[in-house]
């Protein structure tokens, strides 16, 4: 059941490029990567785009599909029409490289502003006990394999470039999310969750869960529990009037560290 | 030339992946400046992909499980070709480097008691893979990227800036290591990004760049696996050993065609999967092989009792190494009882309830149910062997992972001897990490006692490597490398594939001679920047490199071992148990020739019953005053 289906591929770089045509076949069972590559060994040998496990392991092969962010791995060629006009973009939200190929920085900068866990300094390793039950909130938002489509997503930045410096996107939120609910992490993330990563840019419209390839709850179970601490820490007046006698009332907070350059 | 960019590092480390990283972290602990370079972006090296666990003996689901009995499973499954010290000091090390992680950050899966829990696998006595559910190879990756974000910031709190002890060159490919008077001096590399290149000069280099597996067409290998550390080690002037030994996962995808290769982990058939053939038997209770048969069931009744009461019964023979269970599946497919796609069926859905395997498999079940449009929970898989790992790699010591070539290190799947013959799953995430550690401690001693005189980086040297990467660009009407590439892997699987013969070999090694002009004459299309077809073009002369070392060994081995089986020779022979073979370059070529193994220590030798020491060693090498 060979076709040739008709494709358009953004070709170009960040300064200037164009939606380019071509028809390509298509067999059985295939996924949008394996029409790229076929482009690639058959039309376009230059075509520029990144991928590796080839089964959504990786998230290395984010693209726009007809506007979709997709993995392109995981989509499937029989979700389309045979006649219909496939259009492949790079991911928006970041300034392209070459082709489909853009540049992620943005997501490693924000990463390493991220504190580190931090477990109790007297806790030897081989030590560690943790109920599975505890580890299983965290262990979710482990299951990220770094795609980037909810922070391509997130019109906080997809709209406003200029909030790329204040916010870290849902991946970034996510991920202190994550150590916040760590069993035996002891630093007190709810200052730098709002003061660097921009917690409160986000107002919980689900798009960055609905792309999520791993089909992780990122606003539901990371990003609103996280919000929701913040609050409670801001406005329980019990808590702020205590907070004034008691520095160290509650975990260490570390002072935020900015990136050089 | 003026303007190339340059940098000077104590150490660089080529490949981000398990042992890569776990490197680069114990180099930057001991006080060095560290590049770790990588193919691809940080945090998307192939040891994403693995998905059962790492193989520590920690005795959290059963204390009855030791380093000795790891020791004994590992030289088992190897079939007593690994280096016996490596294989010591893995088992040795694997739990510290485990518990290490979870102070890193990683949430492993859980016992009711709250310590890691440990899951069952092919070959392993006792469960013993530490897991997260059937993604643990993401967990180590991330946890490692992770701690090397936590140096970095350990760095800026002291220096002001991130990367004044660790940067990370992400989707930069060293295509030539820079060796001044037998030692190594430096790399020499490009941007994928903008073709520009770059020098590295460093005294030690540390070689953490994964497998071969592009070199054949049904494998579970990301396009990164072209076996460029074995070719760098090998043109430097170093060694790789058994190279004869690559290991066909015995369960990867067969439908559809796209998809073919892609790996289905091996904790299917840990948590309880079957095989079974067209006409619905179980074989492999017909493939117990004689070396195994006191540890497997013979019966179906007694193979799924084992699962609850592993006291008193055996392990089903689906969890036999994978060398055995990959050639019993080819046999079924030869002797026509395959599935209608060429594979055998795996099947979990009568094993497990729905909801038990969504929770312990996920990602299998997401992968099955997105790209084969098949419910594992309701039905079988078609499952076949595929290019999964090379066990021979560059020859190193085995404590400090040096190799022939002084300042060149490797850990990780590049790397030789571990692993024998065949590598037990959840082994290789322990490698990583016992060996990725012991290799930056090793470049870290080494570049101590080098004190102040390292090797230079001579302008020629630089000027050759350019030369050499840019040639591609200069070749007019040449051959299209995704062409020459298809024809590699092709030739690569059909001739020094599962099953192998002399014949076939050698005509493989002739089609090899005629593939070196070829990829001479690959050509190139459009600029340096972002070109995945001149990086395919560099490529390619590793992968041939890699495939003549391949076939030479693999035709010089007249016996069937582990994850080399020859038609003509189908018997293990404990001559040639004492043998590696070494492969090394000359001319444009690939020379090897025959090394004796060391004795095993007579303490490690005594872990062995005599009688199992006599299925697989020769009367002289059989502990003193036994005559049992």
């Amino acid at each position: 059941m060979t076709y040739k289906a008709k494709f358009r591929v953004w070709r170009g770089d960040d300064d200037s490029g164009d939606l380019v045509s071509y028809e390509v076949d298509v067999n059985e069972g295939e996924v949008v990567l394996d029409i790229v590559h076929r482009l690639q060994a058959t039309q376009a040998p230059d075509l520029a785009v990144r991928w590796n496990c080839k089964a959504g392991k990786c998230g290395s092969c984010s693209a726009e599909v007809n506007g979709r962010p997709r993995l392109m791995c995981m989509t499937r060629m029989n979700t389309f029409t045979e006649d219909e006009v496939i259009t492949i973009t790079p991911m928006r939200t970041f300034p392209v490289i070459r082709d489909l190929v853009t540049d992620v920085s943005y997501n490693y900068t924000k990463a390493r502003m991220v504190p580190a866990f931090a477990p109790p300094a007297d806790l030897e390793p081989g030590d560690y006990r943790m109920a599975q039950v505890d580890v299983e909130r965290s262990q979710e938002f482990r299951k990220c394999i770094e795609c980037f489509m909810c922070n391509n997503v997130c019109h906080a930045v997809r709209d406003h470039e200029e909030n790329k410096t204040t916010f870290s996107g849902p991946r970034f939120l996510m991920r202190i999310a994550e150590l916040d609910m760590h069993p035996l992490d002891t630093v007190d993330r709810r200052k730098v969750a709002v003061d660097d990563h921009g917690l409160g840019y986000c107002n919980i419209t689900k798009c960055c869960t609905e792309v999520c390839p791993e089909h992780i709850h990122i606003t539901d179970n990371a990003l609103i529990p996280l919000k929701e601490r913040v609050a409670d820490k801001r406005y329980d007046p019990i808590f702020s009037i205590a907070s004034l006698f008691s520095r160290s009332k509650d975990k260490r907070s570390p002072a935020p560290e900015t990136p050089k350059g | 030339m003026t303007d190339l960019e340059r940098h000077s590092f104590d150490v660089v480390v080529i490949g981000a992946g398990g042992a890569g990283l776990r490197a680069a972290i114990e180099a930057r602990l001991q006080g060095k400046t560290v590049a770790i370079v990588c193919k691809s972006l940080f945090g998307k090296a192939h040891t994403v992909m693995a998905e059962g666990g790492i193989a520590a003996a920690m005795g959290n689901v059963n204390s009855k499980d030791n380093w000795q009995v790891h020791f004994r499973d590992t030289m088992r499954g190897g079939k007593f070709l690994n280096s016996w010290r490596m294989a010591e000091l893995h088992a040795k090390e694997a739990p510290q480097r485990v518990w290490e992680l979870e102070t890193y950050g990683a949430l492993f899966d859980r016992t009711p008691d709250g310590k890691i829990s440990q899951r069952n696998f092919g070959g392993h006595e006792y469960p013993r893979l530490a897991h997260v559910g059937d993604r643990s190879g993401l967990e180590l990756i991330r946890t490692l990227q992770q701690k090397i974000v936590s140096l970095q910031q350990e760095d800026f709190r002291e220096t002001g800036d991130y990367q004044s002890k660790i940067k990370i060159f992400a989707e930069v490919t060293v295509t030539r290591l820079l060796v001044n008077d037998g030692r190594i001096a430096g790399a020499y590399a490009y941007y994928r990004e903008t073709g520009d290149f770059v020098l590295f000069e460093a005294p030690a280099v540390v070689l953490a760049t994964g497998g071969i597996g592009k070199t054949f067409k049904v494998t579970s290998a990301s396009w990164e696996y072209t076996g460029d550390g074995h070719a760098l080690a090998m043109r430097a002037g170093a060694t790789t050993l058994n190279m004869e030994f690559i290991q066909f996962h015995p369960t990867g995808m067969v439908w559809p065609l796209s998809v073919k290769g892609i790996l289905v982990t091996e904790s299917v058939r840990g948590d309880g999967g079957i095989l079974t053939n067209s006409e619905g038997k179980r074989f492999m209770f017909d493939y117990i092989p004689d070396v195994f048969k006191a540890q497997y069931a013979t019966t179906p009744e007694e193979g799924d009792r084992w699962y609850t009461d592993p006291e008193h019964n055996r392990r089903p023979p689906e969890l036999l190494p994978r060398d055995e269970v990959a050639r019993a599946i080819n046999s079924e497919v030869k002797a026509g009882r395959g599935t209608p796609h060429g594979g055998v069926y795996l099947d979990v859905s009568t094993r497990l309830p729905a909801d038990v395997i969504k929770k312990k498999l996920p990602s299998m079940w997401h992968q099955f149910k997105e790209l084969a449009d098949v419910d594992i929970t309701k039905e079988p898989m078609e499952v076949g062997p595929t290019c999964h790992y090379v066990m021979g790699g560059v020859e190193v010591d085995p404590d400090t992972e040096q190799t022939k070539l002084p300042g060149l290190f490797a850990a990780g799947e590049v790397s030789g001897g571990m692993h024998g013959s065949n590598r037990l799953g959840g082994n290789s995430l322990s490698d990583l990490l016992v060996f990725g550690r012991r290799a930056g401690l090793g470049a870290a001693i080494y570049v101590d006692a080098l004190g102040g005189s390292r090797p230079t980086v001579t302008d020629e040297m630089v000027a050759d490597a350019e030369t050499e990467a840019l040639a591609a660009f200069h070749v007019e009407g040449g051959e299209n490398p995704y062409t020459i590439h298809a024809d590699l892997q092709q030739t690569m699987n059909d001739l020094v594939g599962i099953i192998r013969t002399e014949s076939e070999m050698q005509e493989a090694l002739d089609r090899l001679e005629g593939f070196k002009e070829r990829v001479r004459r690959a050509s190139v299309q459009g600029g340096r920047a972002f070109n995945p077809g001149w990086h395919l073009a560099l490529d390619l002369k590793n992968m041939l490199l890699v495939s003549e070392a391949i076939a030479r060994s693999a035709l010089e081995r007249q016996e069937s071992r582990g994850g080399h089986t020859r038609d003509d020779y189908p018997v293990m022979s404990p001559d040639w148990r004492q043998l590696n073979i070494v492969s090394r370059t000359e001319g444009d070529g690939v020379a090897i020739y025959r090394q004796p193994l060391s004795p095993m220590r007579e303490d490690l030798l005594e872990l062995f019953d005599v009688n199992e020491l006599k299925k697989y060693l020769t009367e002289a090498e059989l502990p003193k005053g036994e005559h049992s």
